[in-house]
């Protein structure tokens, strides 16, 4: 059964860049691998409790004492990425929010604005469609786009796969945008050197108490959105309050991706992530 | 709905390591879950149900033992049972607090039937 849908297929994962319509690779089931390194200790305690009477075929049940993340897989092969990241002096971020914040649009300013002084590079993760790898192609970044079919994040495998198709460049910086979803993504890391969650103003100032997992997880809260702030009722420092009680060390950018208000703020964070 | 996802990989592992120990069957899964794990208990308890169909744990009994969160402060070092991640400190009002317990997602122990 497939482990993100359930459906009774392998998944349907596609990595495709702009134009393509063949399927560059399709994940089946082979998750292992990448990970058959097996550094978890077995600790085994043979204690035979011989629980089934000693009849006929002599059946005996042990114990096995795992003690094993059940992520464990996960995140051997997001230090694996994250390992390939610092050999090649590459700033990863890992961009989370709500569908619908504005992760595709600030990406396609940034990129823009940091061209000739910064290299980047993008995969996108999204359950359909090529048109975010569409748009940030537009703005000028080699990209790769994940469709996960039904599933609801990226996962440290996909990453691995999507980017050996990118051919990063040394000292370049790596944007993931994750699928949009507050909940899921939470869980697993893909190797990232910073978390991002984004939130638009139009989302609310109570999003950090509905679904804090992510905002315990981050690093930077972008609050995007700022022209659309007077029209709708959200207060950024109720927000801010409410999101620094989950995670008292996250840092805090306030920009309009539209009308570029505070994105210097947001520019200037990247570059000195690459000092 | 990641608990299919992490209900997978439990399979997964237990595949493995019935393979490791020349295993006929599981007879039981022990997993320790944190209440601050991420995970939605009657989303994972569902997941598991179907994710064991056909596998070589299709008839272990699965345990959940839930962990409750203990989070410790910075500043007053007392430690206090949280429900959420909104752990302020109930001593001394601090922000500045840490989990120690309650984000577990962890397979314990499996029961293997060997011949």
């Amino acid at each position: 059964m497939c482990g993100t849908c359930g459906c009774g297929e392998d998944d349907h994962i596609t990595y495709r860049k702009p134009g393509d319509h063949s399927i560059l690779h399709t994940h089946s089931h082979d998750h292992g691998d990448l990970t058959h390194a097996h550094p978890h200790v077995h600790d085994h305690s043979h204690d035979h409790s011989h629980a089934h009477s000693h009849d006929h075929d002599h059946e005996h049940t042990h114990t096995v004492n795992l003690e094993r993340n059940i992520l464990s897989k996960n995140e051997l092969l997001a230090e694996r990425n994250r390992g390939y990241f610092e050999g090649m002096n590459i700033v990863a971020l890992n961009l989370v929010s709500s569908p619908g914040s504005g992760k595709t649009s600030l990406l396609e300013k940034t990129i823009t604005k940091i061209k000739g002084k910064l290299e980047t590079a993008v995969i996108e993760g999204d359950q359909q469609t090529l048109n975010d790898a569409n748009r940030i192609e537009k703005a000028g970044a080699p990209v790769i786009q994940i469709n996960t079919g039904n599933g609801c994040h990226l996962d440290a495998l996909m990453v691995n796969k999507a980017m050996k198709q990118l051919e990063l460049k040394q000292g370049s910086i790596l944007f993931i945008e994750n699928v949009g979803n507050l909940v899921c993504p939470s869980l697993f890391d893909l190797g990232e050197t910073k978390r991002v969650v984004i939130i638009s103003v139009t989302e609310g100032d109570d999003k950090p108490a509905k679904y804090p997992t992510m905002f315990e997880t981050a690093d930077l809260c972008v609050i995007n959105k700022t022209d659309l702030a007077p029209y709708v009722d959200f207060d950024e420092e109720r927000l801010k309050a409410t999101a620094l009680q989950v995670n008292p060390r996250l840092e805090f950018i306030s920009l309009s991706a539209k009308t570029e208000e505070g994105l210097e703020n947001w520019i200037n964070w990247l570059a000195a992530l690459k000092k | 709905m990641h608990e299919l996802s992490i209900a997978m990989q439990i399979i997964e592992i237990v595949d493995e390591e019935s393979k490791n120990h020349a295993a006929t069957g599981v007879s039981a899964i022990k997993l320790d879950i944190g209440t601050l794990s991420g995970i939605e208990p009657d989303a994972l308890e569902f997941a598991m149900e179907e994710a064991v169909k056909g596998s070589i744990a299709e008839l272990a009994k699965v345990y959940y033992n839930y962990i409750q969160a203990v989070a410790v402060c910075e500043e007053c070092c007392h430690e206090f049972e949280t429900h959420d991640y909104f752990k302020t400190c109930p001593f001394c009002n601090s922000l500045n607090t840490s989990l120690v317990k309650g984000k577990e997602l962890k397979i314990a122990a499996i029961d293997l039937i060997t011949n």
